[in-house]
């Protein structure tokens, strides 16, 4: 109805028309389209490592095999810690959709303490394994076990990189849109980690340990 | 209002229940409480019973094992996907989806390729067969 009205005004209404669908056009969508390509390029690069572990993931040469170094009560606690990091990233948006500057600032900040955990964490593994003599460059196991699970660190050391980043943007600017986008376009990449984890610690971790 | 009836159109997508004061946020769906409450007790199930199976050997046959491990990842992947995540047939347009199932397919292909592909390779290359490779390699 109200667009037939748009057309009958003639050019004044072509220019408002055109007015809006720039408005409308504007970059929020695509970017999150985007990202979430970026994300799906991202996620060919795990099926790589994914594809490098399966292959090479029982050529122990000799060495220690993975039902004897995994801990799993430390993966399982390490799992723990993302899956509440994802919830309370959730928490977060919900905050902010409600316009709720402070309590958005408080999810964010208790996310990134839960983002901090893990990555300590797998530190802490990842030194003890290369202080017991297993490291990347002792059999294939572990160079690809390595290569995986570190780029998915990586990958989580720079997701909180940048929420430290956008709790700084939204400190200063607030709830505008322009963080609204960021702060779903962090949230796909967040929630993707956790996506990537769930294969990391079934494929590797758990299917590991199995004789 | 025009306006905001002709974002509807330009977007081709029904937002009727949406509310469109947020305009810049409704091709996207942010979830609800209770939506990430019922995906993270989802996923701690999920996650809690691989766990669970491996550290107690409740199967003894490793095979098996594997496949119901994978089979629970299957599960807990889809269900970031719906409530974390967000996705449905409908966000951005469809887009997110055909990328997805195109990154699938890729994924599926990468991985079944490289262990069928080196699977036979091993088989291919035993180790009773390198001596006479090397034989052959430097006799002449």
């Amino acid at each position: 109805m109200s667009e037939t009205i748009v057309h009958n005004t003639g050019a004044a209404g072509a220019a408002v028309r055109k007015q809006y669908f720039v408005h409308e056009h504007h970059p929020e969508n695509s970017s999150l389209l985007g990202f979430w390509l970026y994300l799906m390029s991202d996620c060919l690069i795990f099926a790589c490592l994914f594809a490098t572990y399966a292959v090479l993931g029982r050529s122990y040469a000799d060495g220690p095999t993975g039902a004897a170094l995994f801990d799993l009560p430390l993966v399982a606690v390490n799992t723990a810690m993302l899956l509440l990091s994802s919830i309370t990233y959730g928490f977060a948006m919900l905050a902010m959709q409600r316009k709720k500057l402070g309590t958005t600032l408080l999810w964010l900040g208790i996310t990134g303490v839960f983002g901090v955990a893990f990555l300590s964490l797998e530190m802490y593994e990842f030194l003890h394994l290369i202080h017991e003599g297993a490291g990347p460059q002792r059999s294939a196991f572990l160079s690809s076990f390595f290569a995986l699970v570190g780029t998915h660190g990586l990958h989580v050391f720079f997701g909180i990189i940048w929420l430290v980043t956008l709790m700084f943007q939204l400190k200063k600017h607030g709830l505008t849109p322009e963080n609204g986008r960021r702060m779903m376009c962090l949230s796909l990449f967040w929630h993707f980690l956790d996506v990537i984890w769930i294969g990391v610690f079934t494929f590797v971790y758990l299917m590991g340990v199995l004789p | 209002m025009s306006g905001h009836n002709q974002h509807g159109d330009h977007h081709g997508h029904n937002h009727g229940d949406h509310g469109h004061d947020s305009h810049h946020h409704d091709a996207h769906d942010h979830g609800s409480l209770k939506s990430y409450t019922i995906g993270f007790i989802l996923s701690v199930i999920l996650t809690a019973i691989p766990f669970w199976l491996v550290m107690n050997k409740t199967i003894s046959n490793s095979g098996t094992l594997g496949l119901v491990l994978l089979a629970f990842a299957a599960v807990q992947v889809v269900v970031h996907m719906v409530y974390f995540l967000h996705m449905n047939s409908k966000s951005e347009g469809g887009w997110n989806m055909m990328a997805l199932v195109f990154t699938v397919i890729i994924v599926v292909i990468a991985m079944a390729g490289s262990l069928w592909v080196m699977y036979h390779m091993n088989h291919n290359m035993m180790p009773s067969m390198m001596p006479d490779a090397m034989h052959m390699q430097t006799a002449p």
